[in-house]
């Protein structure tokens, strides 16, 4: 077979990881447009207002016009900014928010790179997000962004513990770090998912998963910076925080860089608990004939998709509902509640997987 | 392929290794010195070992790095009475270096000779990953030395906190408990009759 060996040499494997990584950026890029408005009107629906609703059919272009109106400003750097760190930070956000999605499975195989160490990867890459913000905020050279930028490294260095304990637990049941396994150990129907202990012998860990997921949940909000816990950029105090000097296409790539890392947190969501891109009922009713075999995948991909545009959903209606917690509080949540919680929870899972009887 | 990946790595890190040093301004030093884990942690992905170069990504890169910075950020650090002293202190941190440099000249050609496993009696079972590995000879072989660097850690973070703690007086703390078991039989006093212009006496 002449294909298989042009795709097994170095140049043709460099050619389809190039294809993947494109693939999968502009996906995520185009997804990124609609789930910006989806977020706006999900935002106003709950404010009974319309939305934007002028540029396109139900708006649907605002996304594209807001981006061709941040790329055609000028953009202005600070006189006493520090110029080098001041264009690097937008730039690391960026690259880091889409980085992570390198090791993101969206179906059977349809992953850039299926690493064994995928979910510390993203652990990693997520915790390097941090730099964006305080680099951002510290070479901006003045005050508002300067306390922005310090409160968000707090908060961030702080629900990563948390998001990391969390993760844990879910390694812990599927016995391996490797994202595709992850998935796969849910198959099956949807009392395999991990929020409900990951299979029906482990349903006494539901009361422990479910709780995880949540704070998951939460803990991922703090990560993102989204409201509730946007104390980074609290408008009403601190002006926008470390965005403050940032105009135009810098700005821009921050802005898209936090998307990123929302919509990858909720697909994060997806395949540590709510297994990925299997389907919530067994599917194996329906035999497809073997020309159809892809079907099978974009199926697959349906399910991952609609999981995590729940999970969008999700994130789109705290924004609109809850207020803004204070840093103290914020704070406590993370260290005085969530830590023991999690804590606990690693400590329950892995007793259950060493003397339940699933053993 | 992986030569060409070996060398970018190496020179970027040994180059940002240097600007830690030679750079003027402390927050970039804190920069190059992430760049420099970062590197590293390429290396150890050269090496085939992921799982290693995860844990430098996550422990030193993000979060020991970050609070460098949050220091290194908020210290207003006068450079030029700091660099008064180079001239004096330039033998000291030389023989320093020499012997650090000796140091690790030697254990690498001893590594490089016999094999770094060459004293180390733990049998790993082959075919497992690295994570796997890792975690084996953990809870085997080290796992007194594992249990006594992580009490080393506690008594560490026990200790920073006892020094740091201090109970001021007359700060109001906020009890969450008290808060929410709050009913308004004990939060609220409904006092009725009140007349006009009259109001309520403390």
């Amino acid at each position: 077979m002449p294909m298989q060996t042009f795709w097994g040499t170095p140049f043709g494997w460099t050619l389809m990881t190039v294809g993947g990584v494109l693939a999968v950026t502009v996906g995520v890029l185009i997804s990124l447009a609609f789930l910006l408005l989806a977020d706006r009107k999900i935002w106003a629906g709950v404010q009974m207002r319309k939305g934007p609703n002028v540029v396109g059919p139900f708006g649907l272009m605002q996304s594209f016009a807001d981006f061709l109106k941040f790329v055609l400003k000028e953009p202005i750097i600070p006189a006493g900014s520090d110029k080098i760190v001041f264009i690097l930070a937008p730039l690391i956000t960026f690259i880091l928010a889409f980085g992570s999605w390198a090791v993101i499975p969206f179906a059977p195989g349809w992953v850039v790179s299926n690493i064994n160490v995928g979910i510390l990867y993203l652990l990693g890459v997520s915790s390097l997000g941090v730099y964006g913000v305080i680099m951002g905020g510290w070479a901006s050279n003045s005050k508002y962004p300067f306390l922005g930028a310090l409160r968000s490294a707090a908060q961030m260095v702080s629900y990563e513990v948390s998001i990391g304990l969390v993760i844990l637990t879910v390694i812990l049941l599927a016995g391996s770090m490797n994202l595709s396994v992850i998935v796969e150990h849910q198959a099956g129907g949807f009392w395999n998912w991990n929020v409900f202990g990951g299979g029906l012998k482990n349903l006494p860990l539901i009361v422990v998963m479910v709780p995880m997921t949540v704070v998951f949940f939460v803990s991922a909000l703090a990560e993102t910076n989204r409201p509730p816990f946007d104390l980074s950029e609290a408008e009403s105090e601190l002006v926008a925080g470390f965005q403050v000097e940032y105009s135009s296409t810098p700005y821009l790539l921050f802005m898209i860089g936090e998307y990123a890392n929302i919509v990858l947190m909720c697909a994060m969501l997806s395949i540590l608990f709510l297994g990925g891109w299997t389907s919530p009922i067994p599917m194996s009713f329906i035999h497809l004939p073997a020309s159809l075999f892809w079907l099978a995948e974009v199926g697959s991909f349906f399910w991952m998709a609609v999981k995590m545009l729940f999970w969008f959903f999700m994130f789109a209606m705290v924004k609109a509902i809850v207020p803004r917690y204070r840093y103290d509080q914020l704070m406590r949540l993370g260290w005085k509640v969530f830590l023991p919680t999690a804590l606990l929870a690693v400590v329950l899972v892995s007793a259950w997987r060493v003397f339940g009887p699933a053993a | 392929m992986e030569a060409i990946a070996f060398y970018v790595l190496a020179v970027v890190s040994v180059v940002a290794a240097l600007m830690v040093v030679v750079s003027r301004n402390p927050v970039h030093s804190v920069l190059f010195l992430i760049l420099t884990f970062f590197t590293a942690a390429g290396l150890f992905v050269l090496l085939g070992a992921e799982f290693l170069a995860m844990l430098v990504v996550v422990v030193y890169v993000g979060a020991v790095a970050v609070l460098f910075l949050f220091v290194v950020m908020m210290l207003d650090v006068d450079f030029a009475s700091l660099r008064e002293g180079f001239v004096r202190y330039l033998p000291i941190g030389g023989i320093a270096a020499l012997v650090l440099a000796v140091e690790m000249i030697l254990v690498s050609t001893a590594v490089a000779e016999r094999g770094a496993a060459s004293h180390v009696h733990a049998v790993v079972a082959t075919g497992l990953s690295n994570t796997e590995t890792i975690g084996w000879v953990l809870y085997t072989n080290y796992a007194y030395y594992f249990e006594a660097a992580g009490m080393v850690l506690l008594v560490a973070m026990i200790g920073a906190i006892v020094l740091t703690l201090r109970h001021k007086p007359g700060i109001k703390r906020q009890n969450i408990a008290a808060q929410t078991a709050r009913t308004p039989a004990t939060g609220m006093a409904i006092i009725k009759g009140v007349k006009i212009g009259e109001g309520i006496a403390e």
